[in-house]
């Protein structure tokens, strides 16, 4: 009886902002029928055979809060909290491998669970009806459009991530005598990977005291100015912490690209192969390899 | 801030305690300068274990020291530049390749040992 | 006063530094790990001291900054100097170690992940630096 009262504002004249009223009268429905709708849509959630990955009672616990998080932006314009809550949703139900077609699935759903329930109610008044949908589907339809992206988004961060912590565990630093460090580096080398290499060889010459790094470059499979830019890096940061660092695996054709791209080899200690590298990082460090025999 | 300087045999060990102004570092420079001069010291430790931001000013400043302090007949190592720094410092573009660093005050003081020693300059 | 956004005024050489540590705190606050907030607090340092240079005062300013998935800091750096008349100059002359000349914006776009420069001769610089968390 009272909506019918305040259904009276589908009188004002044409023309008159009407959306905000409809919207007030849409949120003060969807409040009053939250427990059917809701179930309704946890109902239509499991037909479709959406989120199989979590229980019923945590597909209900979610409808819940995304009803509620729903009903707020309609009322309020503001979709900072639902992004805050997509966000937190999107964290917590993607290590459980809900795919992105479920969550964008669940999410129409339950615009379709609502309009049909606005239709129902308003389908007596066909000019009430239209201006009802006119402010809702906008609303709805950036909702629905929020929580997808921020599902995506969630994926993609985690993603990256995960590339991050891959890439940090790929490549050891090895110390095979005492402040003598070797780093064997196989692969491309990317800005993202070179920073990360840099950082951790760094930090590695710090914990053990290094004073001399052999880095092998043999597994790099091509020289480019990425690579260029790291050794140079490399060898002046390990320099600023009191380590040498003798790059080896350079071919006279690796060198040759190198300074062709601007290196300054003179700057920078190399020996052709490993081998030689880590004697010479030994005589530097006032280490002299005898053969077995001669130590009796 | 006045950074502590402690006289240990023909050393001085500068040791920084906190972030420096620009105006802090000019007055390290004089007083190391100073010192250097006063106590005839072969060698000097400038210790920044404790900075986290070496910038331009810093790096320039300290350049000017360790040559200033050679002009004095003093070697100087800078020693403590912590692995965030140095990354930071080569990704800004400032270098130290002509100035000695080492990795902290132990490894400082063998450097100067072996610098002394090189120069047949022995201690009073 | 919002509490992911901090202001310093750079009037004299101790605000270069009260401008980097407030920059730090502010990238820790929001999860850089501690290398990164040393590359941010650097370039920091550097912009700072760029305002006493030439333009003797000015502003930094630090903020939150988020747009789609990622999340970053914010460093708007300004002054009404005499402005930059060529910024795709200043873009390449960048520091020598020898030091000092040249305002090291090539430096700070590499400890930054982006540098947007507006600034016109006579007209003051804005500086708009962006660091992404990964």
């Amino acid at each position: 009886m009272a909506e019918r009262r305040k259904g009276s504002t589908s009188r004002r004249p044409m023309g008159a902002n009407v959306p905000a009223a409809s919207l007030s009268e849409i949120v003060a429905h969807l409040r009053q029928n939250r427990t059917i709708l809701r179930e309704e849509w946890a109902r239509r959630i499991t037909e479709a055979q959406l989120l199989t990955a979590m229980t019923s009672e945590e597909i209900f616990a979610e409808a819940t809060s995304i009803y509620d998080s729903y009903v707020e932006v309609l009322e309020s314009g503001s979709v900072e909290a639902l992004q805050a809550y997509a966000r937190d949703l999107s964290e917590r139900i993607i290590p459980r491998g809900v795919e992105t077609h479920e969550v964008a699935g669940m999410v129409l759903l339950l615009r379709d669970v609502l309009a049909r329930s606005l239709f129902e109610k308003y389908q007596g008044d066909f000019g009430l009806l239209n201006r009802v949908l006119d402010a809702y589907e906008p609303a709805a339809n950036r909702v629905a459009n929020t929580v997808a992206v921020g599902f995506v988004q969630e994926r993609e961060r985690i993603i990256r991530q995960q590339q991050e912590a891959i890439r940090e565990l790929s490549t050891p630093v090895l110390q095979v005598r005492e402040r003598l460090l070797i780093l064997p580096i196989i692969g491309l080398i990317d800005p993202q990977r070179a920073r990360q290499l840099t950082e951790q060889l760094l930090q590695a010459i710090r914990s053990n005291r290094a004073k001399v790094v052999v880095m092998d470059i043999t597994g790099v499979p091509s020289i480019d100015s990425n690579v260029a830019n790291y050794l140079v890096q490399t060898v002046d940061a390990s320099r600023l912490m009191g380590a040498n660092v003798i790059v080896t695996g350079l071919s006279p054709e690796i060198a040759q690209t190198l300074v062709v791209i601007g290196v300054d080899l003179s700057k920078m200690d190399t020996v052709g192969d490993l081998q030689g590298g880590i004697e010479k990082a030994e005589r530097m460090l006032g280490y002299k390899v005898v053969p077995a025999d001669e130590t009796l | 801030m006045q950074v502590p300087i402690l006289k240990q045999r023909n050393y001085l060990i500068a040791t920084i305690q906190s972030a420096l102004t620009d105006a802090d570092l000019l007055q390290l420079r004089d007083e190391l300068t100073a010192r250097v001069g006063r106590f005839r010291s072969l060698g000097v430790v400038i210790d920044v274990t404790v900075l986290d931001v070496m910038d331009s000013f810093a790096v320039r400043t300290l350049r000017a020291t360790v040559h200033i302090l050679k002009l004095r007949g003093a070697e100087t190592v800078i020693v403590g530049i912590q692995p965030e720094v140095a990354f930071a410092m080569v990704q800004l573009g400032v270098t130290l390749d002509r100035e000695a660093t080492a990795l902290d005050l132990e490894e400082g003081l063998v450097y100067l040992d072996r610098q002394v020693e090189g120069s047949g300059r022995h201690g009073r | 006063m919002d509490g992911n956004k901090r202001t310093v005024q750079i009037n004299v050489d101790t605000d270069i530094v009260t401008a980097r540590q407030e920059g730090r705190a502010l990238a820790a606050s929001l999860g850089f790990s501690s290398s990164e907030q040393v590359l941010i607090a650097t370039a920091i340092s550097e912009a700072a001291r760029n305002i006493l240079l030439y333009a003797g005062t000015g502003t930094i300013t630090s903020s939150y900054l988020e747009e789609g998935s990622k999340r970053g800091i914010l460093i708007v750096v300004r002054d009404e100097g005499p402005g930059i008349s060529d910024v795709a100059q200043a873009m390449v002359d960048g520091y020598s170690t020898s030091g000092g000349l040249g305002l090291g914006l090539p430096g700070m776009k590499r400890l930054m992940d982006e540098l947007d420069i507006i600034s016109e001769g006579g007209k003051g610089t804005t500086l708009i630096m962006k660091r992404w968390k990964l």
